[in-house]
């Protein structure tokens, strides 16, 4: 690929999705820009890179910062940022909220939907919440991956990444020997929509947690500062902001601090939160 | 170090989760058979057992209902590993005292998530 294609790429990714390109990630551009290219006729990659740069139709644009993001994930991810939210998260929420006994949830990177899910799962099996108001909002800037958690239907290869089996029986259906498929009452706790971090998302109105884990690390600095004090914006000022293992706050924000003792959780300065 | 019985009659699979489980530094026996897993729990109980359900002589479920009695037969985490995976298969096999279950065929990802799932990893 000739540097001036690899240049308008970068560039076009970073406006648009956030995701820095850097020369080492150049690999991934042939196999994942290559059949964007069959689709829209374009031949091969540089015809491909041609079009986004003279004429492209809404459809391209899309496929490409489609085709680009990783939409890697499991249930339960890392575990332990599940068991905090459960015990520490939920058990303060749970006194916080006990007058309005409602909860507002914000997944905002949800890819294929297995994360909403898990925290879907943990809400509906907490029994701290059992006639509570519970609000559960997962976004993507990607439709497809987004199309395909709203179906809620997983591989047996999926949904053996993270989820207990106990879980498993209690919360899905087998559908046949290789998919299966999230109960009503589960999938119906998860609204999903498409939502660009780099976009404004006041539309998210004032949410308690959220899940925002393993989308920054693809940011440059700035880009990651800006996503995060947009967040601390939607959250409650003694809510909670979850990470992914690989990301931080330090040196990127001053809108957030970690939770002590809680690896992964991160909330608002004590003295915002306490003037507040 | 901990200890991990490997249970299946296929010298292949045993072969193959003993290579996945390799960097997590387990000492392993195996047995081709519920009744010599039997045998080796008796003497020497191990960590963690992965369990065919299909074998002869012995079943997995045969067997687990065996050790789950034995004197320190509830400390082992076994994970049933098997291509027994309809509902009312796991039920019974949880319902026998299994602490996760693999649907085969599995890979190294779907058995660490499983060994994590256990507190085995
Ligand atoms: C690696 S997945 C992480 C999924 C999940 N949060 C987890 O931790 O397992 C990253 C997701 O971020 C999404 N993403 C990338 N850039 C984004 C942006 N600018 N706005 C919203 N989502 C974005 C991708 O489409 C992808 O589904």
């Amino acid at each position: 690929m000739i540097s001036t294609d690899f240049e308008f790429l970068a560039g076009f990714l970073k406006t648009n999705s956030g995701l820095t390109l850097t020369p080492d990630k150049a690999y991934l551009i042939e196999s994942r820009l290559q059949p964007i290219a069959a689709k829209h006729g374009k031949g091969d990659v540089a015809g491909l890179i041609n079009a986004l740069r003279t004429f492209p139709t809404q459809d391209l644009r899309r496929d490409v910062i489609e085709a680009m993001t990783t939409n890697e994930t499991s249930f339960f991810r890392d575990t332990k940022p599940f068991d905090i939210f459960k015990s520490e998260v939920l058990g303060k929420l749970v006194t916080a909220r006990a007058a309005r006994k409602s909860l507002r949830i914000w997944c905002a990177a949800a890819s294929s939907g297995q994360e909403p899910y898990s925290i879907a799962i943990l809400l509906k099996d907490d029994p701290r919440l059992a006639g509570w108001k519970i609000d559960l909002v997962a976004t993507d800037i990607d439709t497809s991956i987004l199309a395909k958690a709203t179906t809620g239907r997983y591989s047996k290869f999926e949904v053996q990444r993270g989820m207990p089996i106990q879980l498993l029986m209690k919360h899905f259906t087998k559908l046949n020997d290789d998919t299966w498929e999230v109960k009503p009452e589960i999938r119906s706790m998860v609204s999903f929509r498409q939502l660009n971090l780099l976009e404004d998302f006041s539309t998210i109105g004032t949410v308690d947690v959220v899940f925002c884990r393993n989308v920054l690390i693809y940011f440059d600095a700035a880009t990651k500062g800006g996503v995060l004090g947009k967040i601390s914006r939607r959250l409650s000022d003694d809510g909670y902001l979850f990470l992914g293992g690989a990301e931080t706050v330090l040196g990127v924000s001053d809108a957030f601090e970690p939770s002590t003792g809680n690896r992964g959780l991160y909330v608002k300065p004590q003295r915002l939160a306490q003037a507040a | 170090m901990k200890s991990f019985l490997l249970v299946d009659d296929s010298a292949i699979i045993r072969k193959l989760a003993k290579r996945m489980l390799a960097k997590h530094g387990y000492e392993f026996s195996e047995a081709e058979n519920g009744a010599v897993a039997l045998m080796i729990c008796r003497t020497d109980m191990p960590n963690g057992i992965l369990l065919d359900w299909n074998m002869p002589v012995m079943d997995g479920l045969a067997f687990i209902r065996e050790l789950r009695r034995l004197p320190g037969g509830d400390q082992p985490k076994v994970l049933f590993c098997t291509t027994e995976c309809e509902m009312d298969k796991i039920e019974t096999a949880m319902g026998a005292g299994a602490d996760e279950f693999i649907m085969k065929p599995f890979d190294e990802e779907i058995l660490s998530s499983k060994l994590e799932l256990v507190g085995l990893a």
